[in-house]
């Protein structure tokens, strides 16, 4: 490997007056420059940096919807017919809002796939899980809350029943829902609240939560496929010897990845932005009516694995427990997998079949959460809610005494 | 104090703690205070509970068997005039019923009676599925065909298949978990309805 070449501010450049009042030149070193990450990473390691460029998409697309939106449920849903129709480019720009939540969730189930997978969640590495978990969560409520603000059919009553969640909570469920609500039904006082919410409040817990997961990861350094930590095999400059810095390795790679992404992301925009009725939903191009509910109500699509959990169970009240349960678990990764072996590579086939297990009862899930409740999909939805559970519920015993393969000193 | 002199002089950390723990207490105290207006802030507004008043409705011309729909702080109230074969199924059911005496479910005092209403022939329920909230559809006949042959006539939520009878009394074995809610209300004259408002006082509905 060629020689790096330190990055440092001369005296005398105007660089050098900005790095003698700001720390410019430590901080770049600190987490790009001089940031050594793991040179074996692969396919799987491109959706943090995605997620983060998705992200900007929403920030930036997001502010430019919210000058020509009303959140008012008198105007909210003629204001979005304007947008796609009257404003210049406006049907562009919203377009890439939808899509660009659709697509934060594709990058993000597969940016926790890859934890899962070389067990990036494992010491030291926990609190970087559970940020990211946090984040998932916070960016699942900022997801919420904008699919109210078109105000169509599905916009109302997903929020209906998603409110209704509160209700169930004994004792102060019906109040708190009122509370969330600021109505008797959902309102105009709930879309102006949830438009604050999801153009101010939660972008701002977003984008702080973003931070610590960096400075999360960048303490303890980025896991790899072969789940080795790098930082045990230093050269005698002190720098790891499987570690590239993440300038200019993985900023060449994440900007290959970003554009490769960009394509079908603009094919989808242009050619194909409702998603089959999964980015948007068809119910949602009639504006929302209090008096008429939609025959068949279902979630946007990155929701439907916990919404058929939620269905399985026939009590109202432990069902909502069995949709928070099903969140909860992923929080208690770093300690139900008892495993010291991270990664997948070196793994038992008992982990092997239960990730597998994990995966299809999620996507069988979230496919079953999309179609209405007939006796036998019920039954179906009860039963890979029961596998999703058993992941979690097995995985302490069959990771304490798993069958692990050696693990190589040096990354392959 | 010069900072030189501080060097010598020990540190007071009694007084240090003091200090911390009473303005850590006040500051609290302060706060609890100062997140009152903000989260009560989220509560309904008097424009919104103005909105929440009670409304009438004529029932003169409801036709048995037939059902109005009038609307109560932005929700569906089905007011259903039961024929007498409607009403003398109801007992019938009981066994199928998840609550038949409607102990575990939401109505006024007056209306926790075999045929949950003021007055047996008018059943006066509000139209949202006490699972999430979904709009049941109002299925009187009976063995309709979307709901299957052993139908007795009542209301089938489409979302999620939740049944309910001609009295809003909830199924055994469907995901909503209480009767369908009856509202505060009482008869005004023989032909009109005040929802939203129970029978005053000692008065009889």
């Amino acid at each position: 490997m060629a020689e790096h070449k330190k990055f440092e501010a001369k005296n005398g450049t105007v660089l050098g007056w900005f790095d003698r009042r700001y720390p410019l030149v430590s901080t770049w070193n600190e987490h790009v420059g001089e940031y050594y990450a793991p040179k074996n990473f692969n396919f799987w390691y491109f959706f943090g940096s995605l997620a983060l460029l998705v992200l900007v998409n929403q920030f930036v697309t997001g502010i430019w919807l919210t000058m020509s939106y009303k959140p008012s449920a008198a105007e909210a849903f003629n204001s979005v017919e304007y947008i796609m129709r009257d404003v210049e480019w406006g049907w562009l720009i919203r377009y890439m809002h939808s899509t660009g939540a659709s697509a934060f969730f594709i990058v993000i189930y597969l940016h926790m796939m890859r934890g899962l997978m070389y067990g990036s969640y494992k010491e030291p590495r926990e609190l970087v899980w559970i940020i990211g978990m946090l984040l998932f969560l916070v960016l699942m409520a900022e997801a919420f809350m904008g699919y109210l603000l078109p105000w169509g059919q599905m916009s109302y009553w997903g929020a209906q029943v998603i409110i209704s969640l509160f209700g169930a909570i004994p004792l102060v469920g019906p109040d708190l829902a009122l509370w969330v609500r600021g109505d008797y039904i959902i309102s105009d006082a709930t879309l102006n609240r949830f438009f604050a919410l999801h153009v101010i409040a939660l972008p701002l817990v977003l984008l702080i939560l973003v931070f610590m997961h960096i400075v999360a990861l960048h303490k303890v350094g980025s896991n790899n496929p072969d789940g080795i930590e790098i930082k045990k095999v230093k050269n005698n400059q002190g720098l790891p010897k499987d570690g590239i810095p993440f300038h200019p390795y993985y900023s060449v790679k994440d900007s290959m990845g970003a554009v490769f992404f960009a394509i079908p992301f603009a094919l989808i925009v242009f050619y194909w932005p409702e998603g089959g009725g999964f980015f948007i939903e068809p119910p949602n191009f009639e504006p929302a009516n209090p008096l008429k509910t939609p025959e068949h109500i279902a979630p946007v699509w990155y929701f439907t694995p916990f919404y058929a959990i939620l269905r399985a169970v026939p009590d109202k009240f432990l069902g909502v427990v069995a949709m928070g349960a099903a969140i909860m678990f992923l929080f208690a990764m770093p300690w139900l997998d008892r495993c010291k072996v991270r990664s997948i590579r070196y793994r038992g086939l008992s982990f092997k079949l239960l990730l597998a297990m994990f995966v299809i009862s999620f996507i069988i899930l979230g496919y079953l959460g999309t179609q209405p409740a007939t006796a036998t999909l019920t039954l179906l939805a009860q039963i890979f809610t029961a596998t999703y559970f058993l992941f979690f519920l097995i995985l302490p015993y069959t990771s304490a005494r798993e069958k692990t393969k050696p693990v190589p000193e040096r990354v392959r | 104090m010069s900072i030189e002199e501080n060097k010598n002089s020990s540190v007071d950390l009694k007084r240090r703690r003091i200090l911390t723990g009473a303005t850590g207490v006040v500051g609290a105290a302060g706060a609890t205070f100062l997140a009152v207006p903000f989260v009560s802030s989220w509560q309904p507004s008097e424009k919104a509970k103005a909105a929440g008043a009670p409304v009438n409705a004529d029932i003169s011309k409801l036709q048995p068997g037939q059902m109005l729909t009038v609307e109560w702080r932005g929700k569906p109230v089905w007011i259903v005039r039961r024929t007498p074969e409607m009403l003398a199924a109801l007992p019938k059911l009981d066994e199928e019923l998840r609550d038949p005496a409607s102990s575990e479910s939401d109505q006024p005092q007056y209306c926790q009676n075999a045929t949950r209403a003021v007055k047996e022939e008018y059943l006066v329920v509000v139209g949202v599925c006490t699972h999430l909230g979904c709009a049941p559809l109002y299925r009187p006949a009976i063995g309709s065909p979307d709901v299957g042959e052993d139908w007795q006539g009542g209301f089938f939520c489409p979302c999620h298949g939740s049944r309910f009878d001609l009295a809003g009394r909830v199924f055994k074995a469907v995901p909503a978990p209480t009767n369908l809610e009856i509202p505060p209300y009482h008869f005004v004259t023989d032909s009109i309805v005040r929802i939203g408002e129970g029978p005053a006082q000692g008065g009889v509905a």
